[in-house]
């Protein structure tokens, strides 16, 4: 550690970080186990979903110790891809309406 | 280090190809980590665009589909010892890949405290782990396939999930294969002693922080295909 400028950070997090990966898998496999619909489900599932996603970044691919200029060159760019989902659910749900109307699957 | 071409100061910066190259090696240095992390960010940045590109694709098509979405719960259930239990595979299979980033950060922790047994032991349990994944996957796909699901339809609802599945699951389980070969071979050197030599940055074993850089991210994809995938 004397000479190692790379991150070097305890096995002891390590360890808990994945216990708690463990506990939130298993706790997004139960919603589908046990069947919970509609809004809770979705809620459930995208709460664990970023929970893990923090977990990982953050202290596996040691994200929280970096120094800030690093850590929002890589968080700000991906957000774009939210713009991207933003028009594509419109234009998903046109394609959508104009499938029943014109198909009469509905 | 210094290769720009400015024989006078103030005089107008070299333009063409020299100008080019004089820019981007002007010597100044943003990002206060090992040009191969940085790397490797750039390229995981980018890799995240592809993943989001084909998840958004997903939705897109799972939004505009007039037919029903095969129950993704039903379609990956399977069935043992009399009791079917829904996405148990895929359980499974997340359940390996956050085992496999947990010894793989150990494995970096490992090779900082200079540990290379230890280290290098880690990243084949890692690449192991991996592989499992990796054979799992090819199960799933076999059995997908022998119920008929193809790229253009399948026999539980709407034609778009097996194009879907097959390109987003199978681009995952190539960069888990990727992975595997570049864990293992990272891990040879390790054991070799290649990273020994005392630099900067505390020798050479910031390559096994990179390495595992690749495989938590390959994790991280994999959360959210579990997610937006196999329990939407």
């Amino acid at each position: 550690m004397s000479h190692a400028s790379g991150q070097q950070h305890p096995i002891g997090l390590y360890l808990k970080v994945w216990g708690l990966l463990f506990m939130l898998s298993t706790m997004s496999y139960l919603v589908d186990f046990f069947h919970a619909q509609g809004l809770l489900r979705w809620g459930l599932i995208v709460t664990f979903m970023l929970m893990k996603a923090g977990l990982i970044v953050a202290v596996f691919m040691h994200l929280r110790w970096e120094r800030r200029a690093l850590v929002y060159a890589i968080l700000l760019p991906p957000l774009c891809v939210l713009v991207l989902v933003a028009l594509m659910v419109l234009e998903g749900d046109y394609v959508f309406v104009t499938r029943s109307a014109f198909f009469g699957a509905l | 280090m210094v290769t720009t071409a400015a024989p006078v100061p103030n005089s107008a910066p070299a333009g063409g190809w020299r100008g080019l190259v004089a820019d981007w090696s002007g010597d100044r240095q943003a990002f206060a980590v090992p040009w191969g992390k940085a790397m490797m960010w750039i390229f995981l940045i980018s890799d995240t665009f592809v993943f989001g590109s084909f998840l958004t694709g997903y939705m897109t098509v799972r939004i505009a589909t007039t037919e029903p979405w095969p129950n993704a719960s039903e379609v990956f259930a399977l069935t043992i010892g009399g009791q079917t239990l829904p996405l148990i595979l895929i359980a499974i299979m997340t359940f390996v890949l956050i085992t496999s980033s947990g010894t793989m950060a150990m494995a970096v922790n490992c090779a900082y405290r200079r540990d290379r047994v230890r280290c290098a032991a880690l990243l084949a349990a890692t690449a192991l782990l991996g592989a499992s994944f990796v054979a799992m996957q090819a199960f799933e796909w076999s059995k997908l396939i022998a119920e008929g699901v193809r790229p253009w339809g399948n026999p539980m609802g709407a034609a778009q999930f097996g194009a879907s599945f097959f390109m987003i699951t199978g681009f995952h389980g190539l960069h888990v294969s990727v992975g595997v070969i570049y864990l293992l071979s990272i891990a040879a050197r390790v054991l070799a002693g290649c990273y020994e030599a005392r630099g900067e940055d505390g020798g050479k074993y910031g390559n096994v922080e990179i390495a595992g850089l690749y495989w938590h991210f390959v994790d991280l994809v994999w959360v959210f295909i579990f997610a937006l995938f196999y329990l939407w």
